[in-house]
């Protein structure tokens, strides 16, 4: 397994604050990594610093192997960025946008201009070509941007909160776009304050709280290594939910604290869930009451982000 | 990164604040307006009461107004590269194997145009009106390398103001406190010795007076006295000052 990205005990602060305190990460080549983090966590900050803008006080940090503070052009030559605010100039054309990178790149000119043409078509974008980025719609200015950040085909693509602002089509987009890209190959870094977002893209999340990765694993395995399995049940009349509280007390020996609309507790270690389920269905049906829902499901993502960071996402 | 590649980034910057003038030549306006309704009003306006005939006072005003509009057209570089660094344009920029310095020197590059227009702009209006220029055509060049040199001395300051301003209405406001002073209080609309006594103290010294001056003995064909050589100075000056604090500014700004 190849690494594409790395870093080893990160540190950068700003005056007197920390905004990191040693991050470690590893992102393996060809895949998706989800930095997921409340406000503040450090999440841009370790993009900025991987993609050369920002200079860290302490650590390392490489990309493709290379130093982002000894061998910083050559790995600009590797990266995309697409950064937080649509990077694009609004008094520019999409065509025109594209072809100002292509040319920065110094690729000939031919070959800058096939190379916008190629994204804009890529990225639905051909009608709107010719059209000032003014004038677009916020999901297009971000497919331009994430567009404008692919002209020189770079191994690494960082994208710093991509989907902020969207509506969720835009969004969705957005993700076929990054599935798409890895696909081809690429490694694409992403930081994220939707868990569904990790939970849709990401092979592999880190999550960032207070300038520290407090937990590095897949969406299961941190689901599963957090949050535990819980037990839901959903009553048909919401009159019963005392006494369905009552029932799932006594067996799992954990209570519910005041049900709204259904009981969800979780399992008591060292339970089997199908058990559990098996004898709640048993008094349930004894007592007649009817369930829209009853199951047991892996802790959701803001779960686990609670659980982590003590802040909701 | 070697001057070859740095000088084909900021070429390639450069051309892109001109595709901007092309899409929106209103941007321009502020630039050709400025210096057209200055010219008006006070050669209508004040012309006769401070000549005592307008025609007189046209021949006098016009290479003054030229470097104010200059003043206000390097401001317009201030704006655009405040707005660049506001938005993450420049981290685009930044984050491609792109010289450090091209982003600076291409809009520098590209704003030229306005400068060489304010001028061409202000000595044409003033030929339609009446301006008889009476230096030879090496005068006029020279009067014309002067203004320019200057705008790009200014635009240095400019370069400062942009890159330190958190927000846009700062450049604005700073932008003001810098023109009017250095314009109202020089010899551009009015000759110094009919200022009043203690304002020719500062009159005299402000650069603006001398750019002034030196352009209107190159143009009118008048010996230059010393007013060449300060205008130089100052030109130089402010280029050693603030070129270098700028540029740390700007590298503090974009690490």
């Amino acid at each position: 397994m190849t690494v594409a990205v790395e870093c080893a005990g990160l540190v950068k602060r700003y005056g007197r604050t920390t905004a990191l305190a040693g991050v470690d990460l590893a992102v393996p080549a060809g895949t998706v990594w989800g930095l997921l983090g409340p406000n503040g966590a450090g999440k841009t900050s370790v993009v900025r610093i991987l993609a050369t803008l920002l200079h860290p006080d302490a650590g390392v940090a490489r990309v493709g192997g290379f130093d982002v503070t000894r061998d910083a052009g050559r790995v600009r030559g590797s990266i995309g960025l697409t950064g937080q605010f649509a990077a694009v100039d609004e008094a520019l054309t999409g065509y025109e946008n594209l072809l100002l990178v292509g040319r920065l790149l110094e690729l000939p000119g031919r070959r800058a201009r096939a190379r916008a043409d190629e994204l804009l078509a890529r990225f639905g974008l051909t009608e709107a070509a010719g059209r000032l980025v003014k004038t677009y719609s916020g999901g297009m200015r971000r497919r331009l941007d994430v567009a404008a950040s692919l002209v020189a085909a770079p191994a690494v693509l960082f994208l710093d909160e991509p989907t902020t602002g969207l509506d969720p089509r835009s969004r969705g987009e957005v993700w076929e776009l990054v599935r798409a890209l890895v696909r081809e190959g690429t490694t694409v870094l992403l930081t994220t304050q939707y868990l569904e977002e990790a939970d849709q893209l990401a092979q592999g999340i880190a999550v960032l709280d207070r300038g520290r990765v407090v937990r590095t694993g897949t969406p299961a395995e941190l689901k599963a290594a957090v949050g535990g399995q819980t037990l839901h049940v959903r009553p048909i009349d919401p009159g019963d939910l005392t006494e369905v509280d009552r029932i799932v007390g006594e067996i799992n020996a954990t209570p519910g604290t005041s049900p709204r609309e259904e009981v969800s507790v979780a399992l008591a270690p060292g339970t089997s869930a199908g058990t559990v389920l098996a004898e709640v269905a048993g008094r349930l049906a004894a007592a007649g009451i009817e369930v829209t829902e009853l199951g047991v499901r892996l802790a959701s993502l803001d779960e686990v982000f609670l659980a982590l960071t003590g802040e909701a996402a | 990164m070697n001057p070859v590649r740095a000088t084909r980034h900021a070429l390639v910057l450069a051309r892109r604040n001109l595709t901007k003038f092309r899409h929106t030549p209103d941007q321009l306006l502020d630039v050709l307006l400025m210096p057209v309704t200055f010219v008006l009003m006070f050669v209508f306006l004040f012309g006769n009461a401070v000549s005592g005939d307008w025609r007189d006072y046209l021949q006098y005003v016009i290479p003054g107004i030229a470097v104010q509009a200059l003043m206000f057209a390097t401001l317009g570089t201030a704006v655009s590269l405040n707005s660049d660094l506001r938005t993450g344009v420049f981290d685009r920029f930044r984050s491609l194997p792109v010289a450090r310095s091209a982003p600076l020197v291409g809009h520098i590059l590209g704003d030229s145009v306005k400068y060489v227009l304010s001028i061409v702009l202000v000595f044409g209006l003033g030929a339609a009106l009446g301006f008889r220029p009476h230096g030879t055509p090496r005068d006029l060049l020279l009067a014309f390398a002067l203004l320019l040199g200057f705008a790009f001395a200014m635009c240095w300051i400019a370069t400062l103001i942009g890159v330190l301003a958190r927000a846009a209405e700062v450049v604005q406001a700073l932008s003001l406190v810098l023109v009017f002073p250095f314009t109202f209080g020089s010899n551009v609309f009015v000759p110094t010795g009919k200022l009043p006594g203690w304002l020719q103290a500062w009159v005299r010294i402000n650069p603006v007076t001398q750019v002034s001056d030196a352009v209107r003995a190159f143009v009118l064909g008048r010996p230059p006295g010393g007013a060449v050589t300060a205008c130089l100075l100052w030109t130089a000056g402010i280029v050693v000052v603030f070129a270098p604090v700028a540029v740390a500014a700007y590298h503090r700004r974009s690490s």
